[in-house]
């Protein structure tokens, strides 16, 4: 869309006699079309982030102010159990739940384009979770594993008495519990996603593939997967940003618990807002969650200086 | 035409609300067990029939989003006509920004000072000769819940103190009912810890910790409080992770389970089940070698209006609030106490009784720990005692050490 908006400038400005009110216009129109977004973007992301980032060097409680206590929020954040269960909990969790999303995706994908019958359908239940409040997956979930309620109960009444399947009550397992309901919920939209990646690959290429004898499943993992590398990285990208505000899940399944075992950095940030009235201890906690998110950013920024350097001194 | 009409009717309709008239008044509460509804609906219904004035309902589950709600509403510009907190230090700030409307004039003409009692209670609210918000009941945490047919069915008697209660449990859980019901979520657990604390170290001390923060005697008393709690642990259910709590006093209104420590909201769950206390189940008053009541409750505040309609139905609500017939009506279906002795208290249980006796001496009087302690700190310990509860590998060691070092940053 902007390439095509700038190469028609450029045409403009090229062309001898240019209709000179219709592109003035047009550009004022693009400025006035997009100044709510600017000033959006620098509003809520710029200068929220500025003084986020100033007020956990203060002592803020319900009403910000600027009463500097120096790295104190720092120190009480990182001294704080809760806080590194919770940094723990996110990686574990982001962990987990991409590789488990991007595999069962991935092989969704597969068993849908085995041309099956039904298509349309099997499509639209795999996709049906994501369209739900990650509340109600949460609570749904949380039924079902609550001992006295779901599935264990259930199988116990069906005669095995002393079947256990509860990973919620137990604070070792019940992180992964959580990661369950999380990649039920975002299984189909990896799915959906790689799908389309798939239908994207070239017939030619399986043709070419079945003429050398090449068997499906090395098809699919060797050739197919390595050239639909922009949907892998769609749906990759879509999974990240979930992880990083994991938060409605958790409140419904476990509300952090048992103790603080399934606790996030996005609850920590919230509760110490909201209720606990403290805004500087909040911030504090979330200027860290920014971190990882801004060293990826570098990161990427570099890569991309370094790719473009490379390319010019190859001219 | 058309549209200048409707403008014009929006505008004099506007106009017509800033003549005083009747008006609409947002309460925002976390009032939603069945108790709790029967008990708010009391105060709904009795502020619809003194006028024009209308009760708007705003339930919000969960005394923390409630209260989170308030907040940001009150900051954001969109104040409710009026919100519940907790007695203590959870709204300073409002008062100390000037958010909140003075009831002072009204609470002088009514004499609240007179009659709201104990001391404790109408603290809460007038601060530095103000009135700020309105005492509706005294709720006391030092309760367990008792279920008789439940210690019946495992053939022993109910329990006469803590140690009592924990060698009488392995009976309890032979005979296939939970004998200490719990749920999981942390102001519970911490809450279930806090009445604990109280019987093991007595009010002196308890006060000297949590008022004065006299860090050496946590150090060498907590550890006993938190070995005691511990033991507790293993007559729990595995059910009880993120249960709410009156989905477990459910679990002993049914006789499912044997005892809850919970605060007297609970009784308000036995009474929308229609149980009778006394042979259906039991109260006691903790500890119960020497009983005491807690003074937790509910206030209610009104935040600053710009409507004069509005400001004025927020003071007939807070007349209505401590009315003697009201409060009998509310306290009642709530299981809380009265905040004044003059009301007419023919319909109360024998549990109120109880309580009403136990709090006319001062000296039974355990002021609750929210008065002391900010919504932070109190947070904090939800956390220890919340992940000491579930983490077994926690040492206690370890836990008195975070609590004494919870208490020393405490502000």
């Amino acid at each position: 869309m902007s390439q095509y908006a700038q190469s028609s400038d450029a045409a403009a400005l090229v062309s001898t006699s240019p209709p000179r009110r219709a592109r003035r216009k047009f550009n004022v129109m693009s400025i006035v079309g997009t100044t709510p977004m600017i000033l959006t973007a620098v509003g809520v992301f710029v200068i929220c982030i500025i003084f986020s980032f100033i007020w956990s060097f203060t002592n803020s409680k319900l009403f910000p102010n600027f009463n500097f206590v120096g790295m104190d929020q720092y120190n009480r954040l990182w001294a704080s159990d809760r806080w590194r269960i919770s940094v723990g909990n996110v990686f574990l969790f982001g962990v987990c739940s991409l590789v488990a999303n991007m595999v069962f995706g991935y092989l969704l994908a597969v068993f849908m384009d085995q041309r099956i019958k039904q298509e349309d359908l099997f499509r639209s239940i795999f996709l049906y979770p994501f369209a739900m409040s990650l509340v109600v997956t949460g609570l749904v979930w949380q039924w079902m594993f609550d001992p006295n309620l779901g599935i264990q109960s259930a199988v116990r009444q069906l005669g095995w008495t002393d079947f256990q399947f509860a990973p919620l009550t137990n604070q070792a397992t019940a992180i992964y519990g959580v990661v369950l309901g999380g990649v039920w919920n975002g299984v189909g939209v990896t799915m959906a996603i790689l799908l389309a990646g798939l239908r994207g690959v070239d017939a030619e290429i399986w043709k070419a593939a079945k003429i050398d004898g090449i068997p499906a499943w090395r098809t699919y993992l060797f050739i197919v997967l390595p050239m639909m590398k922009g949907a892998l990285l769609t749906a990759f990208i879509l999974q990240c940003t979930g992880v990083v505000r994991v938060f409605d899940i958790v409140i419904a399944m476990t509300q952090g618990g048992p103790g603080v075992a399934t606790q996030m950095p996005a609850i920590y940030v919230i509760q110490h807002i909201t209720d606990r009235v403290n805004v500087g201890q909040g911030m504090a906690a979330a200027c860290t969650m920014l971190l990882p998110v801004l060293a990826v950013i570098v990161l990427q920024g570099v890569l991309q200086w370094n790719a473009k350097r490379k390319k010019e001194k190859a001219i | 035409m058309k549209k200048f009409a409707v403008v014009a009717a929006m505008a004099t309709a506007l106009l017509g609300s800033t003549a005083v008239h009747a008006a609409d008044v947002e309460v925002i509460h976390w009032w939603t067990s069945g108790g709790e509804q029967a008990a708010v609906s009391v105060f709904a219904r009795e502020f619809d029939a003194l006028g024009e004035d209308k009760w708007v309902d705003t339930a919000i589950a969960g005394g923390e989003n409630a209260r989170a709600a308030t907040l940001q509403r009150i900051l954001g510009g969109d104040a409710p006509g009026a919100a519940q907190f907790n007695p203590g230090r959870q709204y300073e700030e409002l008062i100390s920004g000037g958010m909140l409307l003075d009831l002072t004039p009204l609470a002088e003409k009514e004499g609240w000072a007179d009659f709201i009692r104990p001391a404790s209670i109408s603290e809460a609210c007038l601060v530095d000769g103000h009135w700020w918000c309105v005492p509706v009941n005294i709720h006391s945490w030092n309760w367990a819940w008792a279920s008789m047919p439940a210690f019946e069915k495992a053939g022993v008697e109910l329990p006469t103190s803590f140690d009592d209660f924990l060698t009488k449990a392995p009976k309890l859980k032979e005979a296939g009912v939970i004998p200490f019901a719990i749920g999981g979520e942390s102001w519970q657990i911490n809450g279930a810890f806090g009445v604990i604390q109280t019987a093991m170290l007595g009010l002196a001390d308890r006060e000297k910790i949590l008022k004065d923060k006299d860090l050496e005697l946590a150090k060498s008393k907590m550890a006993d409080v938190f070995t005691k709690f511990r033991e507790f642990k293993q007559f729990s259910d595995e059910g009880s992770a993120n249960r709410n709590w009156n989905d477990t006093t459910n679990l002993v209104v049914t006789d499912q389970a044997a005892m809850q420590i919970m605060g007297d909201w609970a009784r308000g769950e036995f009474g929308v089940a229609g149980e009778v206390a006394g042979t259906d189940y039991a109260c006691l008053a903790l500890p119960v070698e020497h009983p005491t009541v807690s003074t937790g409750g509910d206030i209610f505040l009104f935040p600053k209006q710009s409507d004069p309609a509005v400001e004025e139905a927020q003071l007939k609500m807070a007349s209505m609030m401590v009315n003697p017939q009201v409060q009998a009506l509310f306290n009642n279906a709530k299981g809380s106490m009265p905040i004044r002795d003059d009301v007419d208290m023919s319909l109360a249980d024998d549990c109120m009784k109880k309580g009403l006796e136990i709090i006319k001496d001062p000296a039974n009087i355990a002021v609750d720990a929210g008065r002391w302690l900010s919504n932070d700190t109190t947070g904090q310990m939800n956390d220890l005692v919340a992940q000491f509860w579930a983490d077994d590998s926690m040492t206690v060691d370890a836990a008195v050490e975070q609590y004494v070092n919870i208490l020393q940053t405490a502000e």
